[in-house]
């Protein structure tokens, strides 16, 4: 067996972050001390880096036997997922140093769960996608348990990795009978392959695959408890990174390769997204805990990107995009609010926490305003452009029953996250809370909410950065 | 022009970030000045306005967000003047109202008061259908912070309430938006949220019903037209003086300027197969917010009923879809920003002093505040449309066009006006005359109404002040209403013909009569009727005492 071609110019992002995440395990394990500060700037210049070299290396190519290409879904998809990862670990900063989670482990697990992301945006075959989200996912896993002292932390690592290994077992028989049906696992091959019940039923299991680790009904369940449960900087990075990787490989599947096949299953993928709108929404009405809040915000999330897949067209691929970078910003940003509070030397993970934040911090305040302004899809944020996206798709695409369910579903959603901007700006100050701040984190807030206005304000650079993403379908 | 007319508040919003802590006056300063300005730009734009042609004035067009043929394109007509100019006005006012009473982190309140008032300019004078949603949307923000920090006792109840209610309408709008947006593209060369091209679109009709009732509903909230108005009593009982009147005076003028801006236009055919139905859910509510408003021991509370009632004489002008009753809808939208704000500002002057909105609690009120009794007095003739006064101009021409399209209408909506003047007047009476009698609620923050006597201290230069603008425009209008109508007037006509014309598309009709063509409207028409209903109207409350 020969070798195929490999390009390495064309994985040069990949490599920087790979490099990163060596390097910064090397200076942890021989630095005398836990929390250095240069692993932080390690691991951030690593993932600075791939991002300039993401956008330097622009479209074009494909390498390792037409496995991993790179277009404009690549571009754009990588670029989220390096904005994410950059942002989460300035995020990090203090707080893990705080919590003496800081090593070099941390960041290099975080690295490498990012490269799982970028290869998922860049595949071209069901094996690689798979390879991807492995990549992906098992340093999750490592990091969702990354408090040893914390029971919650070690519940929600086990629960994470035993279900996530249950949901890869889908998508790998996903793509052994697709397989079987196609006779390939290139997504180029496959776009012509006939529709068959293998294939049918290959196409079905690789969605759960991919449900699970989007965090859409029914396959959510895992979702609360392991963002309650890991340490905050890793719920932030996990509920975004995990979205990233799963909607870039539905994108692929749905959009590029077995589009035509994919589109059988627009009933059942119909009804995932409604109860998924519908049920997170709902369910976040009653929690009390923010990152449970942020846990089913996320699933709700989740269903309405699902309407860029499902609509199957360009604007619903170019929707998907928007929406995975409007809302990494506005998550990472809402963690990052309350990271930068604490209660009794823990995580102030409790939204009556965050009470009378305003008479303390106004400008904190005013950015937790602006982010659950920004979920809910209120204009002037960059949520409001997401959600207007995907709804354009939806009726492009003629669901239009299901805009209005989506609508309706955001409009119940205000109420929550009106709840948490009200508990901000009023209420006394609790005492056993107390602002501990930081640089870092101050700085990715910055960042976040920077990044947010400008989505809301001034998309239109953005919106044909992303576009480009339905050119590269519509070839 | 206008986009410095909008961007002066907001100029002004971030301005009161910048300054240094603990500098209140400062703050009010910049908020005051950063208003006037604005009402400076109005006036100007008022003054310059050419009338006698329904074309779109001070025009302005950019790319926005070319990739999704969303474009920066405002401007003003004859329709959205008025509205401009009304907003322009009570904003100064309100703040000026608020500058004892709210004590509470002036700053943030400064703030949310001038975001406000961007956003409602630029719902006004926007003419791309996401622009215009943007700024839409974006009043509910900062008036959802007036309400939920600066309010009453029930503020957090009453804020979300609020913004529930309008985000559900406003959500279908906006499915409707796209849904207009994607169907351009099939007719248009290219796709486009641009509402004057727009306009060359015919919708088809089973569609064209839909996104009518989509966009009817959203605005419906806002107005509110009855049965949809069970946020709006909450939401201005709870509401600090200055948030009630930019609520009543501007906010409610939101839904029913979309009346005129995007449903008439745009959806002629459903509007003339809808408009019996918004008729009668607007008299059903000028009566019931009569009725309502009759037996309402607390002021406030009265005030917002009546709002219901008297923005149902709006809608009732609107969907009579004659001239008379179309400009006459225009006019009852500034005057009911004018009566109404001003009726919300007499309430919470008495509130500052005792904290009580009870009309129990007050009596003879009158001997001890003279001048404020004589501020009330015309006020309440204002909101009662007492000839003379604005409020007769507006509540004439409407019943006049309603006549016009169906007499039963105009007939019924008499009812109402004879209703607005038995709880004006039953407040004015139980509250203003009779033996003084004054009693405060505990809750006066100084202590000093738990035992002795509250101070009723007349009108201060600073309360008088804010009065003072609002007593000119009620007589200006009701005296020389003229600039105003002849300002409107053209767009009026225009949007007439436009509905006419798909009168005769769909020839069925629709059970509304013809318009009102044949009579232009003339100010000297005023003076004969003036008499008559003056005679009418003092019988009426002559005969109530």
């Amino acid at each position: 067996m020969t070798l195929p071609s490999v390009d390495l110019r064309l994985v040069v992002p990949e490599l920087l972050l790979t490099g990163a995440a060596i390097l910064v395990l090397l200076v942890g394990a021989f630095t005398p001390r836990a929390g250095h500060p240069a692993l932080r700037w390690i691991a951030a210049a690593g993932a600075a880096a791939a991002l300039w070299q993401t956008l330097r290396l622009g479209t074009g190519g494909a390498s390792f036997g037409g496995m991993y290409v790179r277009d404009a879904l690549t571009l754009v998809l990588q670029s989220i997922a390096l904005v994410t990862t950059l942002l989460a670990v300035v995020l990090s900063g203090e707080y893990v140093q705080r919590t003496r989670l800081e090593s070099g482990e941390y960041y290099t697990l975080l690295l490498v769960s990012a490269l799982g992301g970028l290869l998922m945006a860049a595949s071209s075959d069901l094996l690689m996608i798979f390879l991807g989200l492995e990549t992906l996912s098992i340093p999750l896993y490592v990091m969702a348990g990354f408090a040893r002292s914390d029971v919650r932390s070690q519940e929600a690592g086990m629960k994470y990795f035993l279900l996530g290994a249950f949901s890869t077992v889908f998508l790998l028989y996903g793509i052994a009978l697709i397989y079987g049906a196609g006779g390939s696992t290139n997504l180029g091959t496959l776009a012509a392959a006939s529709p068959s019940l293998l294939l049918f039923t290959g196409i079905g299991l690789v969605t759960i695959g991919l449900g699970f680790k989007a965090a859409v009904v029914p396959f959510h369940a895992w979702a609360p408890d392991v963002y309650e449960g890991a340490p905050m900087p890793v719920t932030a990075f996990m509920s975004v990174i995990a979205k990233v990787g799963a909607f870039a490989a539905f994108l692929r599947i749905s959009s590029v390769a077995l589009s035509a096949q994919f589109s059988q299953w627009a009933t059942a993928l119909t009804v995932i997204c409604v109860a998924t709108m519908v049920l997170g929404n709902l369910a976040a009405l009653r929690q009390t805990n923010l990152k449970r809040l942020l846990a089913y915000s996320s699933i709700a999330h989740a269903g309405f990107i699902l309407i860029g897949i499902l609509s199957g067209n360009i604007s619903g691929a170019t929707a998907v995009a928007f929406y995975l970078l409007a809302y990494a910003l506005m998550t990472l940003g809402a963690f990052g609010v309350a990271l930068m509070l604490q209660r009794d030397g823990q995580e102030a993970d409790e939204i009556a926490d965050l009470s009378g934040l305003a008479s303390r911090s106004p400008i904190l305040a005013a950015a937790m305003t602006l982010f659950m302004i920004s979920l809910a899809g209120l204009p002037l944020t960059a949520g409001f452009f997401a959600k207007l996206y995907v709804f354009t798709a939806a009726l492009d695409a003629g669901y239009a029953w299901v805009a209005i369910v989506g609508v309706l579903a955001s409009v119940v959603s205000a109420y929550y996250y009106f709840r948490v901007a009200y508990v901000t700006l009023t209420g006394q100050p609790r005492d056993d809370v107390v602002i501990v701040g930081g640089r870092w984190t101050r700085a990715a807030l910055v960042a976040a909410a920077a990044g947010v206005l400008i989505l809301g304000l001034a998309p239109g650079r953005f919106v044909t950065f992303v576009q480009q993403v339905g050119q590269a379908l519509a070839k | 022009m206008l986009t410095a007319l909008i961007f002066v508040p907001a100029a002004g919003a971030v301005l009161t970030l910048l300054l240094p802590r603990g500098r209140e006056s400062t703050v009010r300063w910049t908020g005051m000045l950063s208003s006037a300005t604005a009402l400076v730009i109005a006036t100007i734009v008022f003054v310059q306005f050419e009338s006698g042609t329904a074309a779109v004035q001070f025009a302005e067009r950019a790319a926005w967000i070319p990739a999704l043929g969303i474009t920066y394109h405002i401007g003003v007509d004859g329709i959205s003047l008025p509205l401009v100019v009304l907003t322009a006005v009570m904003m100064p006012i309100a703040l000026l109202s608020s500058w004892r009473s709210v004590t509470d982190r002036v700053r943030e309140f400064t703030f949310s008061m001038l975001l406000l008032e961007t956003a409602l300019l630029g719902t006004f004078v926007s003419l791309d259908l996401i622009l215009f949603f943007v700024f839409w949307e974006a009043v509910l923000i900062p008036m959802y912070l007036i309400i939920g920090l600066w309010g009453g006792p029930r503020r957090a109840y009453a804020a979300i309430k609020f913004i529930l209610f309008t985000m559900t309408g406003s959500a279908l709008m906006l499915v409707a938006i796209i849904f207009l947006y994607v169907h351009s593209g099939t007719v248009l060369p290219a796709r486009t949220f641009d509402l004057m091209q727009l306009l060359d679109i015919r919708v088809g009709m089973p569609l064209q019903a839909w996104l009518f009732a989509a966009f009817a509903l959203a605005f419906a909230i806002k107005v509110p037209v009855w049965p949809l108005h069970t946020w709006l009593p909450d939401a201005h009982v709870e509401a600090p003086t200055a948030g009630s009147v930019i609520l009543a005076a501007v906010l409610l003028k939101m839904g029913t300027y979309g009346f005129l801006r995007v449903l008439l236009p745009l959806f002629p055919e459903a509007t003339l197969r809808f408009a019996p139905v918004l008729v009668i859910l607007a008299i059903v509510g000028i009566i019931y917010g009569g009725l309502v408003s009759w037996v309402q021991p607390d002021m406030k509370r009265l005030v917002a009923m009546s709002s219901v009632s008297h923005l149902g004489l709006v809608t009732l002008g609107a969907f009579a879809l004659t001239v008379e009753g179309l400009q006459g809808s225009l006019v009852q939208m500034v005057n009911h920003g004018i009566s109404t704000g001003g009726l919300f500002l007499l309430v919470g002057v008495l509130y500052d002093r005792t904290h009580s909105r009870q009309m129990d609690d007050y009596g003879g009120v009158a001997a001890l505040m003279p001048q404020f009794a004589a501020v009330s007095l015309i006020v309440v003739v204002s909101s009662m449309a007492l000839p003379s006064t604005n409020g007769f101009v507006g509540e004439f021409l409407v019943l006049l066009g309603a006549f016009r399209a169906q007499p039963a209408y105009a007939a019924v909506a008499v009812a109402g006006v004879i209703l607005s003047a038995v709880y004006l007047l039953w407040m004015y009476q139980r509250v203003m005359q009779g033996p003084v009698a004054v009693k405060a609620l505990a809750l006066d923050p100084s202590g000093a109404s738990g035992a002795g006597p509250v101070r009723m201290i007349d009108l201060s230069p600073r309360e008088l002040l804010t009065f003072v603008p609002l007593i000119a425009l009620i007589f200006a209008i009701g005296l020389y209403p003229s600039p105003l109508l002849s300002r409107t007037e053209a767009s009026v006509r225009a949007l007439v013909v436009r509905v006419d014309e798909a009168r005769g598309h769909a020839e069925t009709g629709f059970g509304l009569r013809a318009s009102g063509f044949a009579t232009p409207i003339h100010d000297s028409q005023f003076t004969i009727h003036e008499f008559r209903v003056t005679s009418h109207e003092s019988r009426v409350t002559r005969g109530l005492r």
